[in-house]
Order: C-alpha cells, then sequence, then structure tokens
C-alpha cells in the first residue's frame, strides 16, 4: 500500500528533487505518493506547513532554524534530514550598476573585485538589494559578501525583502540596484534586460548551503518511515537530474504550469550550469552553479546549520546564546538520512559535521560507506569556519569588520 | 480599532469589507494594489492585517513588521498561544492575520472570526463559479458529441442524445466523458472521408 505526502513548494528550480522523484517513479518505487501545494510566499508555505496542510516542504534553509528558534513567531520546532542543494543563486545587478562597478562582459565578475568597486560607490550614493526572505541562505550570502569587502549592510547598503516574481520589475522601476535570488528569477531579470548577472553565490561560498526539505519534528517521528522512503527516492531524483541526458526533458517537465509554470529554456540555463549572464549574449559554463548530487551533497551536515545560526545572530544583532546554537543545530537530522541510506550503496560520511571552507583542493574524507572524495570548499575570503568554536568564529567576523 | 486589509482580488476585498463593517468601531481599509504597500501601511496605521494567504506580498510585509518592532507601534502574527486554534482556522480559510502588539484578544476574535467566515464564503463562492463554469464547458462539449453523432450516423438529436446515454448506461461513466471522447476522437481522426 503507498503512502500519502502532501509537499508545499516555491516556483523555484531548486524544488526539483521532490518533484522528479514524483514524475519519474522513484517515490512510487519507495511505496510513496506525493502530491504538492505550490504557493507564493514562504510565509504561506511556512503556514500550512506548521497548521499541517502540508508534511514536509521545500523551505529556506535559515527559515527552518529561525522557527525552531521562535524568531519572528512562536517556536516550532522543525527538522530537516535532507538538504534539497547547494547553491544555485546569482547575485544580479541593474545594467547601469554593473557597468558602475566595471562588471566584466561575457564572465562572471570577480568578487573581491566587484566588492571593492561597490565599496567605493556605497560611499558616493544609496544601493538597495532585494533578498527573497529576512531568513535565507540568499540574504546570507549577499551579507557576508558585503561585510567582506568592507561594507556595512543596512547602513550602507540597505537590503530589503523583494518577493522572487516582483525582482525583474524592482530592477526595472529602480526600486532595487541588484538582488541576489534564485532560478529562474535571475535569468528572467536578464532576458527582460533589467539585470545582469555579476556574480554566482558559489563563488562566495563554494559549497553554501541553500533549500532543505523541512518537517514539523512531530510529523517526522510520526512519518518516520514514509520521509526515510522520501529520502531514498529524492537521491535517485538527484542521480537523474544531474545526468546531461536528461537535462532537456527535466527542464521541460519542471516548466509545467503546476510546477515552476516558467519557461523551460531559462530553467535549462540552471540546470545545466549555462547562464547568460547579459542580455544576447552567449551562455558561460560556471560548473557547479546548483550542486544537488556529487559528494552527498544532500546530507544534512550539522556544522552547514551551526554556520547558519552564526550568520542569524550576527544580522538580527542579537546575542550568542549556547542553547541556541545547539537547537539550531539539531534542526538538521543526519541521523535520519543515515538511517535512510542504510545498505543502500550510496555515499554516506563518517562525521556528521566539518569544518566549513577549509577545503582548497580535492580531500578524500573518512566515510561510513562509500568512498568520498570532496572538492574545493572555500570561502572567497579564504575565512574557515570551524563548528568547534562558534563564538570564536563571530568574534573574528566583527573583528575583521572593525578592521575595513 | 483600524483594520487594513491586503487583498489583490478586489471583488474578495470587497466582501470582507461588507463583512466586517457590521462590526462597531472599526474603520477598514481595503488595499488592492502592491505597489507602495509599505508607505501605505505606515501612513494608515492598522491596528490590525488581514492578507490572504495567496499574496506574494507577505514575506515582504512579515519582513516590514519584524522592521517595525523596533518601532512604537510593533505589529505581530496573532500570536497568543491560547489561539492557535484560530490560527489554524484562518489558514483553513487563506486569510492571515497581524495585529499590533498589546490589543486585547477579545478585541481581535469577533474580527478574525468575520474575516475567517467571509473568506470561507468567498471560497465557497469560487467553488461554485468554478463549478458552473465547468457545467457549462460539459454542456458544450456534450452538444458537440450530438452533432457529430448526428452527422456521421444520419441521427435526429433526441437519438443522439439517446446513443450518448446508452453507452454512458453501458460503460457506467458519465454522458460529459462519453461525449468528451467522442469529440477528442473526431478532432484526432478528422471527418472520416
Amino acid at each position: 500500500m503507498s503512502e500519502r505526502l502532501t509537499i508545499g513548494f516555491l516556483p523555484l528550480v531548486d524544488a526539483c528533487l521532490p518533484i522528479l522523484a514524483a514524475e519519474h517513479g522513484f517515490a512510487a518505487e519507495e511505496g510513496l505518493e506525493l502530491d504538492f501545494v505550490r504557493e507564493v510566499s514562504w510565509a504561506t508555505v511556512l503556514d500550512r506547513l506548521l497548521y499541517g496542510h502540508s508534511d514536509a516542504a521545500h523551505l529556506l534553509a535559515p527559515l527552518a532554524i529561525a522557527t525552531t528558534l521562535g524568531r519572528g513567531r512562536p517556536a516550532q520546532p522543525l527538522a530537516s534530514p535532507f538538504v534539497l542543494g547547494l547553491n544555485g543563486n546569482a547575485i544580479t545587478f541593474s545594467p547601469a550598476l554593473a557597468e558602475a562597478v566595471g562588471a566584466p562582459e561575457g564572465q562572471l565578475g570577480d568578487p573581491r573585485q566587484i566588492g571593492a568597486a561597490l565599496r567605493e560607490l556605497a560611499g558616493k550614493r544609496r544601493l538597495r538589494f532585494g533578498v527573497v526572505h529576512r531568513y535565507s541562505s540568499h540574504n546570507y550570502m549577499l551579507r557576508y559578501w558585503l561585510a567582506a569587502c568592507g561594507m556595512v549592510p543596512d547602513e550602507g547598503v540597505e537590503i530589503v525583502t523583494v518577493a522572487p516574481p516582483f525582482v525583474a520589475d524592482a530592477l526595472g522601476t529602480g526600486e532595487i540596484d541588484g538582488t541576489c535570488v534564485g532560478e529562474p528569477w535571475n535569468s528572467v531579470a536578464v532576458e527582460r534586460g533589467v539585470g545582469r548577472i555579476v556574480l554566482a553565490t558559489a563563488q562566495i561560498w563554494r559549497r553554501g548551503v541553500e533549500k532543505v526539505l523541512a518537517l514539523r519534528e512531530s510529523r517526522l517521528a510520526e512519518r518516520r518511515e514514509a520521509i526515510e522512503a522520501l529520502v531514498r527516492a529524492m537521491r535517485k531524483a538527484g542521480a537523474h537530474f544531474v545526468d546531461p541526458a536528461n537535462w532537456e526533458d527535466n527542464a521541460a517537465l519542471l516548466a509545467a504550469p503546476r510546477y515552476l509554470d516558467a519557461d523551460p529554456r531559462l530553467i535549462l540555463r540552471a540546470i545545466s550550469d549555462r547562464l547568460v549572464l547579459a542580455h544576447g549574449t552567449s551562455p558561460i559554463h560556471y560548473p557547479d552553479f546548483m550542486f544537488q548530487y556529487r559528494e552527498a551533497a544532500n546530507f544534512p551536515w550539522v556544522s552547514q546549520a551551526e554556520w547558519l545560526y552564526t550568520q542569524m545572530v550576527r544580522w538580527d544583532r542579537t546575542p550568542f546564546r549556547g542553547d541556541e546554537a545547539r537547537r539550531a543545530a539539531r534542526v538538521f537530522r543526519p541521523d535520519v538520512y543515515r538511517s535512510a541510506l542504510q545498505g543502500t550503496g550510496d555515499l554516506l560520511p563518517g562525521a556528521s559535521s566539518k569544518v566549513e571552507g577549509s577545503l582548497d583542493r580535492p580531500t578524500a574524507v573518512g566515510t561510513q560507506q562509500g568512498a568520498m572524495v570532496l572538492e574545493q570548499n572555500s570561502f572567497f575570503d579564504q575565512r574557515t569556519f570551524d563548528p568547534d568554536n562558534l563564538e570564536g568564529y563571530l568574534e573574528s567576523l566583527e573583528h575583521a569588520a572593525a578592521q575595513k | 480599532m483600524r483594520i487594513a486589509v491586503i487583498d489583490e482580488s478586489a471583488s474578495r476585498a470587497s466582501i470582507i469589507r461588507e463583512g466586517l463593517a457590521q462590526l462597531d468601531g472599526i474603520e477598514i481599509f481595503v488595499l488592492t494594489e502592491r505597489q507602495a504597500l509599505l508607505a501605505q501601511l505606515a501612513e494608515l496605521a492598522p491596528d490590525v492585517v488581514l492578507i490572504d494567504l495567496g499574496n506574494p506580498s507577505r514575506d515582504m510585509l512579515e519582513e516590514y513588521f519584524a522592521v517595525t518592532r523596533a518601532l512604537s507601534r510593533p505589529i505581530a502574527m496573532f500570536v497568543d498561544q491560547s489561539d492557535e486554534e484560530a490560527i489554524g482556522a484562518s489558514v483553513e480559510a487563506g486569510v492571515s492575520v497581524y495585529v499590533v502588539d498589546g490589543l486585547a484578544a477579545s478585541r481581535i476574535r469577533p474580527v478574525l472570526d468575520l474575516a475567517i467566515r467571509r473568506f470561507s464564503a468567498f471560497a465557497r463562492l469560487q467553488a461554485d463559479l468554478d463549478e458552473a463554469r465547468s457545467k457549462l464547458a460539459e454542456r458544450e462539449t456534450i452538444d458537440k458529441a450530438k452533432r457529430i453523432l448526428m452527422k456521421s450516423r444520419g441521427l435526429g438529436e433526441p437519438d443522439a442524445y439517446g446513443e450518448l446515454r446508452r453507452k454512458a448506461m453501458q460503460s457506467s461513466r458519465r454522458i460529459a466523458d462519453i461525449a468528451e471522447a467522442i469529440v477528442t476522437a473526431h478532432d484526432l481522426i478528422g471527418e472520416g472521408k
């Protein structure tokens, strides 16, 4: 007998794994039937998750942590047994700003160079950037980059929330000068001639955590077997998703009105890591723009949750609290991921936490199952994040900002 | 009490407004445009904000409320734990409610209850309308199928309908489904000449 799960999502390319798990029959193979509920705001995805209209949701990783900690609404513990992908977002400037900072034609910019030029400009005029949500990796990536380049987010550079479907409009009307958003929304702005992609978030943090599959902790306990089956189905969908032979089919499937309701040619750009940076130019290839499968990409590393918590403390400007850090860390559930994939032959890392940003070359790591080499995983400013010293990391960020 | 209703559907907003107008001592402002929404809200300084769950401006609005927490009139989601059930009902009905901090639950409840009833009523109207539309579409398909049968088999109208009904009974399907199949087959195969 098959089990039904209802999954909430926003129309973004990185909602692909559960959708493809259903479309290609991987969910059915695992005895699952998936229903999808598409929304237009994260607030509504979250409401439906919290009030039981959906069992699981495609959710911003920081929002899962913020909800657990009770930021913005009463605390409700969420759990994430699966990371839906790493990166896949870009920073897009209005053509005027791209030109003003000397963004190179036909290639992505250099984060340091663009940052330095932007800093100079920010001293002369007010800059405003749009991000998709206060508690999003987009917000944290953008702020991390701006701050590391010597700017002060909220003071020198204003950061506001703009819903992804309105990003192109907001760039067009000059409401914002730039944005950090997921696909296909950067490409939509490019096609409309109101934006130029200047950076990929993967240039800021090569292996930055993005969306997660989130559930209420209680729902995970009640539906544990079904959720583990979903984890297995989504790993199969990931293998299918990254195979170049399937790119076009998957772009067409995701483009359907009930899913992304978007142009399949734009979706294909993100899937194939081939982005058109400016209207009317040829696509460039930026490997691992999106990262959904290799190196156990979906493994919920506890250190990723902890990095997000440090950024939440940093930008909410709240004191660091050990108990909060521990609750934030527990949102990521490597134990569920392991239990789901134990015995399948899929890659399982030996550890559940790692120093983030420390790999400057491919490195073989210990595993519980399979052989794994992690490729380069660094932050653009060469800083590393040690999950054993969260407070020290925050202090070093503050210290660095004071030096600028 | 000042209530702002944010809804991109003007017809639904007017149904909500009409409902809330029954309550004493309130002023209602309807905002249907996304442009300059935050500036309008700042100007209105509402005590209660109602917004439909399908509104793409919700994340922007929550961000604004989070920021205004630092101001003198903080707005929060209707978050009194004792009202979980009411919030659940509002999510069910498709509306979310934000109120200024410190507003007594006894003053919020009637507004919330009315909003839920009105949103649910609108959803029912919408469902009725959808049903009426699909009935109309079915009617048209049945007429088309009848014309195909009349032409291809030289039947009169009552006989063509009788054939549809007979086939439906035989295969325990709806007449509209049989008609749909005939129209599709006809489109695929053409006039058969």
